[in-house]
């Protein structure tokens, strides 16, 4: 696997990351001087940034540590707002099957961002990409490492009004939406995703709904998969 | 400085984070053939999941007033239109955020 991270790699990984590199520094930022208004010093974000790795539940983490809540309760929140992960697992059971010794550093490092930018990668079994997917995902853990250290050793805001820079990161997942509609004649799953997670929405409140989508979801999906099955044995 | 349940809640926040990432692999271990209906799951659900993740960046859009989705509506058709035209990934994303912070820093205050 190392032998295989060479130059090609990692300039292919930097390029496609350099999105990622621009709003987890200044996202990263933006947590560390939250967390040191808070009063917590860089070690602490340090821990926080490199073990849980997961930039809405640190957020959310913030108001959970100043408040400080029942251990029990943090963890039925982590549940909640992380519950979306297992739905990048589920996709990756076969690309990340060979993966060898850093399986479970890319399992662990799967972020929202990291997953779309994978999920853009076309999967070929005979075409190894261990190296491409744990370049990607260190670089990423480092951008978001640095910026939330820079950001609590400085305590400041930044030299500029970054207010929307957010934004990237729904339009870097619009990108890779708009990539795998051009990948496929079969956009049912796609428009499910759409229909389901903003009925959610708007039925259910901005508290819960992710988790009623997924639901919605994943019914949906396996139900889409069952009928065309019936379909292919009538056929 | 960080006391004791400080570190609790650390450690509880990153096994709770990775339980959710591990789950998965955890339920179907690589070394156990899997059933058909779950490889067929595993390979339409990017497609779900991405249109998920982009709805649920704009689960704070309102349309009451126009301050509430005019600029992320504009912003996501800048991205797209950019992105149909050029295919350019970092020109999508940087123009569409440049003028998502435009819209918000300058536009609709």
């Amino acid at each position: 696997m190392w032998t295989s991270i060479n130059g090609k790699v990692l300039k292919t990984a930097f390029i496609d990351t350099l999105p990622i590199l621009a709003a987890y520094l200044i996202l990263g930022m933006g947590y560390g001087v939250l967390m040191s208004d808070a009063g917590y010093p860089p070690f602490y974000v340090f821990l926080m940034s490199a073990f849980v790795f997961a930039g809405s539940m640190q957020f959310v983490a913030v108001s959970l540590l100043t408040i400080k809540v029942m251990p029990v309760t943090a963890l039925l929140m982590t549940f909640l707002v992380n519950a979306r992960h297992i739905f990048y697992g589920l996709s990756f059971l076969e690309r990340y099957k060979d993966t060898g010794k850093v399986r479970p550093y890319l399992i662990f490092g799967l972020t929202d961002e990291t997953y779309s930018l994978i999920c853009s990668q076309p999967h070929d079994p005979n075409n190894n990409k261990t190296a491409y997917y744990f370049t990607v995902t260190l670089l990423n853990h480092l951008y978001w490492i640095a910026g939330g250290v820079i950001g609590s050793v400085l305590g400041t805001a930044l030299p500029f009004n970054s207010e929307g820079i957010e934004f990237s990161m729904t339009a870097l997942f619009t990108v890779i939406f708009l990539e795998q509609w051009k990948q496929t004649k079969d956009h049912a799953p796609a428009l499910i995703g759409i229909v389901a997670t903003v009925f959610s929405r708007i039925v259910f409140g901005l508290d819960h709904f992710l988790i009623i989508a997924m639901t919605i979801i994943a019914v949906a999906l396996l139900l889409l998969l069952h009928r065309r099955k019936e379909e292919e044995h009538l056929a | 400085m960080p006391d004791t349940h400080d570190l609790i809640l650390f450690v509880v926040i990153a096994g709770g984070t990775a339980i959710t990432r591990f789950l998965p692999f955890l339920l179907f271990p690589a070394g156990r053939k899997k059933p058909r209906w779950l490889l067929q799951l595993s390979s339409v659900l990017p497609h779900a999941a991405i249109a998920m993740l982009v709805v649920y960046c704009l689960k704070d859009i309102y349309i009451a007033q126009p301050q509430g989705f005019l600029p992320e509506l504009i912003s996501l058709a800048v991205v797209s239109l950019l992105h149909l035209w050029k295919r350019q990934t970092l020109l999508s994303i940087g123009g569409g955020t440049i003028c998502y912070m435009v819209l918000l820093q300058q536009v609709f205050l």
